[in-house]
């Protein structure tokens, strides 16, 4: 079974993987990279080989369809009745919120929107959520409190070549997007991050703090920047409320104390908040390692804060954003995926939103607010949790926290269907896989990191046996009673319908057109007429116009290192994979350059545990064991250990990982829970 | 519901009411009632020393807001002080009010100590004019009246918080003179070296030291006299030598004191229905006069007042001496007094005093057990995290000592290269690979640039590439 690609001529695309949408063009097969304000004309490895798996001999072609244990080839009408039919039975035996739908920050804005439909009218379930859970929840939860809007970056990438000073906190573009390091080259750059990423190698002030301790060290930055006179006051009262309060806690994080808890020198603390306040453009930014952990959302806001005490946001050239890292970790959380969200960024308990929604769907009723995904992956299975679960775009087994719990929860289920392109180990357990097409094979709309809507255009004709997301999305509606023009399968036309949907919400796309889109307009969301760059120069989104500051209190990691598990493990990403890896594994170039799980290591601590650079270590924490080639690095902490999470079976950085979750983003604490390490 | 009253309105009595509603936040379990002495709302006396130095407001280092005590259903009482406990009653004295309490809760705090210097103290038993101590907001508020730049200034006494005090005062301009009894600074915290050190640093921000000097005398207006004969003019005299803890009241209603008041593991003086926390107590021995064990104590003691954890216990803080004093990097930790060449323990020690650093560090069975880390602000942080979290120290102890590894040698030149190398990391592009390239004609930066994508992610490594070419280029035997 040979896929085939058949190729038009030169098509101008962005690049499948991460959230900077790399400009690039496809003809003949062959990628090349395109001038664009974002990546400037780079592309790294992962773009340069995106194109190897339109035609890899590891694309699924056929659905399949477990019978006797096996998964076995079947037809399209085969695999959607019987998928139909089990959801059917499901429902009227158990009810709507029997089945279950997990999204991702992959799928286009189309997608995302219809497939939240699908779930809402077609399934008539609460129970949905989607991987963006994972990555954007805390910082989207912290924007939103703070500004009354969130927009991960609420200014063009471009800007952030203007600035003096950036603080980059928990982010490591170098490897996780490195054409945006364009963008940090004129700034005096300030890395906070555990390790010495190649990002913080960049850096003129590196600070390493000790994992779960970013809110203290936040506070401590607020601290010192009041103690050291950069407190912006006419920016305070004429821009924001709230300062009093969030200062009180702030207060009690004296430099020294902060030094104390995080192992951040004073003099370096000191040195960040010079840098930042004394820069006349300047931006503090937040990726995941800072965002991804049960106090995610309140460190975020802690981050914020500082920025608002120097008067950096809504100001030109100068403000905070969150680095977001999926392809369409924007746009996925707009539209509707999202437990608690409609689409236009709307909110599923809002009385105004459920009745525009419902009128644009022509249904007279709405489920409410279902569970957050890590809780839905634990519920299934149970008493009162889905009996089927239908994933599109995600790979949980080995993306998901506690993954072994979750491989066993999804064993659990009546029906597990997945939509995927190649055979991810979450399709692997499937009951039905169904293949769908990728990337270049369709077209559909992508909202990158600062906001601006892309179209990635159709570029090659799918190989035969293979159907668009919609397609199935449409497939399944209307077996289950649906009328197909509920559910178009073209994308422009499901384009045309979010516009209309998101119409006047928060993420408004009304002015978006397809059309306009093709002609390069730059277009930032809201979209009215023209877009918007920049979101908050004239004020902010809440209702008197300011942002809001919030009192926020350091908790530390909900799991501390004791004798059994003396290190701590961080997990993150190397240059070469792209979440799960269930893709970027099967491009040999890039397999070749990073070819298995391993773990960083400071040389003193991999001795004694008795292992050695190139060895194996078994990376034990309170829920699983992972095993991972020992790779001593001199400027690891001595008490912490580093995982790449892109690896599966015994190399899956989460089997590990600590599931609680953030009280307000349900973010689970991927990033820091104790270990120990053991010879093999 | 049982009635909690707190005696103190300071870090410890504040704390205390913030952690229980913390665990209780809608007084369903506990009620609270909080007696405090002075006037206006609890501060945080760690951050004196920034108001004195002028980076702080007054109103910045309030602990609460006016409106703090509605907010979280807190009986807060300001301005009386508590003149008796009559404990078969279970009563406080205020004035001519009697509050009655289930557990009962000391937290005093501590007064400064004045040395008897003739002539510090007035007829009537308070500090002369000109003369003030270092404890209290108000005390801030006198200093800070006096201090303009130019001012001649003492300070009597040369711990952790005259230090704080006079660097403050430096810094507004005053002309500071330290007046310290011991040999060295901070004798408690510090060896002699170290003091040394501290002293040559600090005369460096322009303040003068007179060490083993008692002061025999003071008249306000003039300043000191001292033991040597020398006299010290100060138009203010900063007293900070020292704090005895508050105990008067515990005292009188029949407690076990010592030097403060003992309590147990429970934070239990000798009455089960009182207790003591703060710098008022003493638990094993040690009074500590820090916040961070008042704070611990608070946590652990709201945890069984209401009910959270009633088996909570203290056991005690591991304490780090951290100066608080702009462009000073002094931290103190454990047991330092330990020679050079014990035969038990391992001690390093790094002297550099023309440059103001001093380490030393103490480790026993690969943990440290003492250090003094000065002028390396680096060394301090990582040894302060090593010695809290008692993880084995780093093999290579140069480094930790300086606070950081030295730089691994500069590759001076491609050639020193090993072909393995990664030299472009957005596109894994080993120098080998580029050298591959190179030979098989790719000779220009663009052209090498298409055939291994080298330079073609964020472009940091095109100088890299470049140097690379020319070496080559360079290398090639010159052809005709």
């Amino acid at each position: 079974m040979t896929a085939s690609a058949s190729i038009d001529t030169s098509v101008d695309t962005h690049c499948p993987y991460c959230a900077l949408q790399c400009a690039m063009s496809i003809d003949n097969g062959k990628v090349s990279p395109r001038e664009f304000p974002t990546n400037r004309g780079g592309l790294c490895q992962k773009g340069w080989t995106s194109a190897e798996l339109l035609t890899s001999p590891s694309r699924l072609t056929t659905p399949l369809v477990r019978r006797d244990g096996e998964l076995r080839p079947a037809t399209w009408d085969e695999a959607l009745d019987l998928v139909a039919a089990t959801l059917r039975d499901l429902r009227d035996a158990h009810g709507p919120d029997s089945v279950g739908v997990f999204g991702g920050g992959g799928l286009t804005n189309e997608k995302s929107y219809l497939l939240g439909k699908f779930a809402r009218v077609a399934l008539g379930t609460s129970q949905i959520d989607y991987n963006g859970r994972f990555c954007m929840s805390s910082a989207a939860a912290a924007g939103l409190e703070a500004f009354g809007l969130d927009r991960g970056m609420p200014f063009p990438v471009t800007d952030l070549d203007r600035a003096d000073a950036i603080l980059l906190v928990g982010g490591n573009p170098a490897e996780t997007m490195p054409p945006f390091v364009q963008h940090l080259k004129n700034a005096e750059l300030i890395v906070i991050d555990p390790r010495r990423t190649p990002t913080a190698e960049l850096a003129t002030v590196h600070l390493q703090p000790a994992p779960g301790t970013d809110l203290a060290l936040a506070l401590g930055l607020l601290h010192t920047a009041v103690a050291d006179g950069y407190l912006d006051r006419q920016y305070l009262d004429e821009r924001t409320t709230g300062f009093d309060d969030a200062w009180r806690i702030a207060a009690t994080w004296w430099p020294e104390r902060v030094e104390r808890v995080t192992g951040v020198p004073v003099a370096d603390q000191r040195a960040a908040v010079r840098i930042l306040a004394e820069a006349h453009n300047a931006y503090v930014l937040t990726g995941r390692g800072t965002e991804q952990h049960a106090s995610g959302a309140d460190t975020v806001s802690a981050w914020i804060n500082l920025a608002l005490a120097l008067g950096l946001p809504g100001r030109k050239y100068s403000g905070y954003g969150c680095l977001t890292g999926q392809g369409n970790g924007q746009g996925g959380r707009e539209h509707g995926q999202k437990a608690d969200q409609l689409p236009g960024y709307r909110r599923i308990d809002d009385p105004a939103a459920r009745a525009h929604i419902m009128d644009v769907w022509g249904v007279d009723d709405l489920p409410g607010p279902g569970r957050s995904a890590y809780e839905l992956l634990d519920a299934l299975g149970q008493p009162n949790g889905p009996k089927a679960l239908l994933v599109f775009g995600s790979n949980m087994i080995v993306s998901a926290p506690r993954s072994q719990h979750v491989a066993d929860r999804l064993g659990a289920l009546d029906l597990l269907v997945v939509a995927d392109l190649v055979l991810s180990e979450t399709a692997a357990v499937a009951d039905v896989v169904l293949p769908v097409t990728q990337w270049a094979e369709e077209s559909g709309t992508m909202t990158n990191l600062e906001g601006r809507v892309l179209l990635r255009q159709r570029a090659v004709a799918p190989p035969e046996g293979v159907r668009s997301d919609l397609d199935v999305l449409q497939g399944l509606a209307t077996r289950l009673g649906q009328p197909a023009e509920r559910f178009p399968s073209e994308p422009e036309a499901v384009f045309e319908e979010l516009r209309v949907a998101s119409k006047g919400g928060v993420a408004d796309y009304s002015g978006v057109t397809y059309e306009r889109l093709r002609r390069g307009e730059a277009l930032h969301w809201p979209v009215v007429e023209g877009g918007t760059p920049r979101t908050f120069l004239d004020r902010f989104a809440h209702p008197d116009g300011r942002a809001r500051f919030v009192p926020v209190e350091h908790r530390g990691p909900v799991e501390s290192p004791d004798a059994d598990f003396p290190l701590q493990a961080t997990t993150g990403r190397v240059l070469q994979h792209y979440q799960s890896g269930a893709q970027t594994r099967l491009v040999p170039e890039l397999h070749r350059a990073e070819p298995e799980a391993y773990v960083e290591v400071h040389p003193d601590t991999a001795a004694r545990a008795g292992l050695v650079h190139g060895g194996m270590a078994a990376v034990v924490s309170r829920r699983g064991r992972t095993l991972a080639r020992v790779r001593c690095v001199p400027s690891m902490r001595i008490d912490v250990v580093f995982l790449p999470f892109h690896y599966a079976g015994d190399g899956r950085a989460n089997l590990l990982t600590n599931p609680a979750l953030d009280p307000t983003s349900r973010m689970p604490e991927f990033k820091v829970c104790a270990v120990r390490l053991e010879s093999v | 519901m049982r009635n909690v009253v707190i005696v103190g309105y300071g870090m410890a009595g504040a704390r205390l009411a913030d952690e229980i509603r913390r665990r209780d936040p809608k007084a369903e379990r506990v009620s609270v009632t909080v007696l405090g002495d002075e006037a206006h709302h609890a501060y945080n006396r760690v951050l004196l020393s920034s108001v004195v130095a002028g980076s702080l407001t007054p109103e910045a280092v309030r602990l609460h807001d006016t409106d703090w005590a509605a907010e979280h259903h807190v009986d807060l009482r300001l301005g009386g002080g508590v003149t008796k406990i009559d404990r078969t009653r279970r009563v406080v004295h205020v004035g001519d009010t009697e509050v009655p309490y289930d557990s009962l809760v000391l937290a005093t705090g501590a007064r400064s100590w004045v040395p008897p210097t003739p002539g510090l103290l007035d007829g009537n038993g308070e500090l002369a004019p000109g003369a003030v101590a270092f404890r209290s907001l108000d005390d801030c508020a006198r200093i800070v009246a006096k201090a303009s730049p130019g001012t001649p200034v003492a300070v009597l006494g040369g711990g952790l918080l005259g230090l704080e005090a006079a660097r403050g005062l430096a810094g507004r301009g005053c002309l500071v003179t330290v007046v310290h009894p011991v040999g060295h600074l901070m004798e408690r915290q510090l060896d002699a070296g170290a003091g040394r050190v501290l002293a040559t640093t600090l005369q460096g921000l322009g303040i003068e030291f007179r060490l083993g000097a008692l002061a025999t005398g003071y008249t306000p207006g003039e300043g000191l006299e001292l033991n040597d004969g020398t006299h010290v003019p100060a138009d203010l005299v900063v007293v900070s030598a020292g704090v005895r803890a508050e105990t008067s009241l515990a005292d009188e209603a029949g407690l076990d004191v010592d030097r403060g008041i003992l309590v147990d593991d429970a934070l239990r003086t000798s009455d089960p229905r009182v207790h003591a926390i703060g710098d008022c107590a003493q638990h094993v021995g040690t009074v500590s006069g820090l916040v961070q064990p008042a704070w611990e104590q608070a946590a652990v003691l709201a945890d069984r007042l209401t009910g959270v954890a009633p088996a909570a216990r203290y056991a005690g803080t591991t304490v780090v001496t951290r100066l608080k004093a702009r462009d000073v990097d002094l931290a103190a930790l454990g047991d330092v007094h330990v020679d050079v060449d014990s035969a038990d323990d391992e001690v390093l020690c790094f002297q550099d005093p023309a440059r103001g650093r001093y380490a030393k560090l103490v480790l026993r069975d690969d943990r440290v057990t003492g250090a003094i880390v000065l002028g390396a602000p680096d060394a301090a942080a990582a040894i302060t995290q090593l010695y809290d979290r008692g993880l084995p120290a780093p093999t290579d102890r140069l480094a930790l000592l300086l606070g950081r590894a030295l730089p691994a040698e500069n590759v001076a030149s491609p050639a020193d290269l090993p072909a393995a190398a990664v030299v472009c990391r957005c596109n894994t592009v080993s120098k080998g690979q580029l050298v591959g390239a190179w030979r098989a004609g790719a000779t220009t930066l663009s052209s090498i640039a298409e055939v291994t994508r080298a330079g073609t992610g964020c472009g940091g490594c095109k100088d890299a590439v470049c140097g690379i070419v020319d070496w080559l280029a360079a290398s090639q035997p010159q052809s005709a």
